[in-house]
């Protein structure tokens, strides 16, 4: 290991690489002069060749090395070996990821520690400095670019201003072309919001025209159908339009909260509900149903808190009060959960005399 | 004269030379080989986005060979006895395929996420250090602004990245996504309809968000960080102020052998972090959240961390709508769209507003210590301090449930906290920048304190100052000009300690490195004697 201080002007000069008496580290500090390079100091970490402390060094990245490919090992035994099955209860496959995890870790870890105290350790230290070249090429090299483009630009430019019939072609030829590109994207990717019968925006899987003209019933989950002794007093339910598929994610803004209320409470939502003029009349009995859905951002408003008669959203914590029409009382939310007007049918089952008469979901532009 | 026969060793010389006849690489690669980079431990934070990013491609490619972008509704009838019989998308399905059925495959989806929480972080904490450092500054404002939209393009990968499992939790991301997309004036309900090919949520958007996460944005990505680290070379990177280090050269290491084998060990460390990480630490458990559906959520739902300021700032928005004749703004338009896009857009344009500000045209490939520029760091402090509030904010609601504190006083607290507490910050910081750069001049003026007491003959006692450079007639410190570069402030930092003294393993007292490049020699016991401002 050599240690050398150059002074300036020795690495100024250009050497002959042909020289046979050159040694490899000359050859090398040849180059470092072309590249505007100047080594400073290149040494060794250790006193002497064979040094103790050196010694240590080259066995602990040794022994990383070793590690890291023990890791290695282990990683294969247990990828190959270790149950990886999923079962329930407490057995050994719930081990197995950690297990991959802490061998390839330690594995990886210990190979980036030997590489790193490789470098940092057993290699010569070493101090260069390089030249920086900013701010732009020379003047006459900017000039004679700018002045080539000017060129170019005056061949095309000017030959299609002297000749009005190619620049009326290649504005004929070209447009067009631009937007066949633009058609397939247009054509095939926007969807006009408005255009069905039963606009999606406005539509709920409650609105009869799903159901053939006829109302739709209130259903739990699995299809079947809710009488009103199904809730208890307090009591709340999600429910479905009761019809194909109401309740999967074909309909997803058709969730309601069906909420049996106490009778003070239920006397203080009607009369919030009667002085309201979409409201009006939607209560059955004591029973009131709120869409689910947050007329925030969409999530489901679905914590009920019973004592305080709110509905808590947990996406944004919007709260809404059951007794005075869902009115947002705290929170982002501006509008109120719009009410479902419930009915019972002549069999005893819930069903929805309408759909909502309010826009179920999030707000938008031109919500009327 | 040697003879001539089938020489092995002459062999690869051969071959070199056979190389560069054809693509005249030797010039080229001599430059590369020597090109010297100067060293300091802030500017690998960027390295660990782009290992992290490597991680990224290396497990996504092995989860796309198992993964279903589609919604068709499928019974599942996996591993997973919970679940078992319940309708669900075939996205989730494969999903917990990948989880349960394909081994390791936990393992290298877990990798996968922990590996884009690590990208998305270690691109802010790079962000910042470029920021505090001014390291953005002609000529490399362009570079800045690739890091911006990389950050919003990381923010979108990792948006439709935990959306395709379609779970409950992705599905509500989902959800509020649409509703973001509703709440843009006039064009809302047409852009959520048009990207979700009708009413939310459709069947088409996870094969949409799928092609947008696997080739859509890693290409951008893959594109920009190319060009990013294209410009690093070119224009070669920063280096601190210090000792023969000057605004014309870099003072460094060549990039082989030494400073190419350190990263290598480097990204090797942070695999490994990554993958004990994977191993050890649960993320996303999607079987515990069931398949999406419209009307179940739970408290607590929160996106991945780099998403949690914008629903913080969602959930702190009073709700103030905006009536325009039939129509109307929600309040969710100004958080989501306005804040989120000012928030990744606006910062691209600070190297062009504050180089107009302070009429700076020259070309800077020093860096500057925070201290040194207070008012840059109060701007940063206020958008850091805005920045966490809102991230807080994002998961208030845990915070409140977990310290007992009423949800709606958390909100408050959010709301008051945006507009309070950054000017505070910005305040703040401020003072402490110029506290230090007091000190500094300080140091430099009068020396280090040495702690030693002296008692005068008139019985006054005063404490003795160690002169950093040259003293006048009366034994005064000549006061010393500020290089930009650390000062030292404590004896030990000039060489004042004496020579270690042998441990059984290691010294028991290890003499400080001394503030200086790695140009100037290691201060040592038997250097005491010169003792400089840390400036040439």
């Amino acid at each position: 290991m050599t240690t050398l201080h150059d002074d300036a002007t020795a690495t100024q000069k250009a050497v002959d690489v042909s020289d046979p008496r050159l040694s490899r580290f000359d050859i090398v500090k040849e180059g470092l002069r072309r590249d505007e390079i100047e080594i400073i100091t290149y040494e060794s970490q250790f006193q002497g060749t064979n040094s103790k402390a050196e010694k240590r060094v080259v066995r602990n990245i040794a022994l990383l090395f070793i590690i890291a490919g023990l890791g290695a090992l282990a990683f294969l035994g247990f990828y190959i070996w270790w149950p990886w099955r999923f079962e329930l209860g407490e057995t050994l496959s719930d081990f197995y990821t950690p297990l991959l995890g802490i061998s390839l870790g330690v594995s990886l870890f210990a190979l980036g520690l030997a590489i790193l105290a490789w470098a940092k350790k057993l290699l010569p230290h070493e101090v260069s400095i390089q030249a920086r070249h900013d701010g732009g090429s020379p003047t006459d090299e900017q000039k004679i670019t700018g002045q080539t483009m000017m060129f170019v630009a005056d061949e095309l430019g000017n030959g299609v201003q002297r000749r009005p019939l190619l620049k009326g072609a290649i504005g004929f030829g070209l447009a067009p072309i631009g937007l066949v590109a633009a058609a397939p994207l247009i054509g095939g990717l926007i969807e006009n919001p408005h255009k069905d019968e039963l606009p999606i925006m406005y539509t709920t899987g409650f609105n009869p025209g799903k159901n053939g003209g006829n109302l739709v019933r209130l259903t739990r989950e699995d299809g079947s159908p809710i009488r009103p002794e199904d809730v208890s007093t307090g009591g709340q339910m999600t429910v479905f339009p009761g019809i194909p598929h109401g309740a999967t994610n074909e309909y997803a803004d058709s969730p309601t909260l069906l909420i049996h209320l106490r009778a003070d409470d239920a006397q203080k939502t009607r009369e919030a509900a009667e002085a309201d003029r979409r409201n009006q009349g939607s209560m059955w009995g004591d029973y009131v149903a709120y869409s689910k859905i947050c007329t925030h951002a969409g999530c489901p408003a679905s914590l009920y808190e019973q004592q305080t008669n709110r509905l808590l959203c947990p996406c944004h914590q919007s709260q809404f009060l059951i007794t005075r029409n869902a009115q947002p009382i705290f929170g982002p939310a501006t509008r109120r959960l719009p009410m479902l007007p419930l009915g019972v049918d002549e069999e005893g089952y819930f069903v929805a005399t309408s759909d909502f008469k309010d826009t179920v979901g999030p707000d938008f532009w031109e919500r009327p | 004269m040697k003879r001539r026969k089938v020489d092995l060793q002459q062999a690869p010389v051969n071959a070199a030379k056979g190389v560069d006849e054809r693509f005249q690489a030797a010039t080229p690669l001599r430059a590369l080989l020597n090109k010297v980079f100067p060293d300091h431990w802030s500017f690998l934070l960027g390295e660990i986005a782009l290992f992290s990013f490597i991680i990224l491609l290396l497990t996504g490619v092995f989860l796309t060979l198992f993964f279903d972008p589609s919604m068709k509704e499928v019974a599942y009838e996996g591993a997973y006895p919970a679940l078992r019989g319940t309708e669900m998308s075939a996205a989730y399905e494969s999903s917990l395929h990948i989880s349960f059925e394909v081994r390791g495959g936990l393992f290298m989806r877990q990798m996968h996420h922990w590996a884009a929480l690590l990208f998305m972080a270690s691109i802010v904490i790079h962000m910042a250090r470029i920021f505090f450092t001014g390291a953005y500054r002609k000529p490399r404002e362009a570079n800045w602004a690739i890091g911006m939209i990389l950050f919003l393009l990381g923010f979108l990968a990792g948006f439709t990245g935990y959306s395709l499992p379609d779970d409950g939790l992705s599905g509500t991301g989902l959800r509020i996504a649409s509703a973001i997309m509703l709440s843009i004036p006039v064009v809302g309900t047409w852009l959520s309809a048009s990207i979700f090919g009708g009413e939310f949520p459709g069947h088409l958007i996870i094969g949409r968000f799928y092609i947008a996460h696997v080739l859509l944005i890693p290409g951008g990505l893959l594109a920009l960080i190319s060009v990013h680290l294209g410009l690093v070379f070119k224009q070669k990177h920063t280096q601190w102020p210090g000792p023969m280090r000057t605004n014309t050269n870099v003072v460094g290491e060549r990039m082989f052998p030494r400073y190419a084998l350190k990263q290598g060990g480097f990204f090797m460390a942070v695999f490994g972090t990554v993958a004990l990480m994977a191993g050890l630490f649960q993320i996303n458990p999607i079987w515990l959240f069931g398949p999406y559906r419209a009307s179940e959520v739970s408290s607590a739902s929160q996106p991945d961390w780099y998403v949690m300021f914008m629903d913080g700032l969602v959930r702190l928005m009073p709700n103030w709508q905006i009536y325009i004749g039939d129509y109307s703004i929600p309040p969710l338009f100004w958080p989501a769209v306005v804040g989120l896009g000012a928030l990744t857009t606006g910062p691209i344009f600070w190297p062009w507003i504050e180089a107009r500000k302070s009429g700076d045209k020259r070309i800077h490939n020093l860096l500057e210590r925070p201290r040194d520029n207070p008012e840059r760091v109060g701007i940063g402090a206020m958008a850091f301090t805005f920045f966490i509030i809102a991230t807080l904010s994002g998961g208030n609601d845990v915070i409140a449930d977990k310290f007992h504190i009423s949800l709606n006083a958390m909100t408050w607290a959010g709301r008051i906290g945006m507009l309070v507490l950054p000017p505070l910050a910005y305040f703040i910081s401020v003072r402490i920048c110029l506290g230090l750069q007091q000190h500094d001049r300080e140091v430099l003026a009068h020396g280090v304190e040495t702690g030693i007491i002296k008692r005068l003959p008139n019985g006054q006692f005063v404490e003795v100052h160690q002169p950093l450079g040259p003293v006048d007639d009366h034994g005064h410190p000549i006061p010393l000009e500020y290089g930009g570069w650390v000062v030292p402030k404590k004896m030990n930092r000039v060489g004042a300690l004496a020579p270690a003294v042998k441990g059984f393993f290691f010294p028991v007292e290890k003499p400080a490195e001394a503030p200086v490049s790695p140009g100037m020699p290691p201060v040592s016991g038997d250097t005491r004697e010169e003792i400089t401002s840390g400036r040439k």
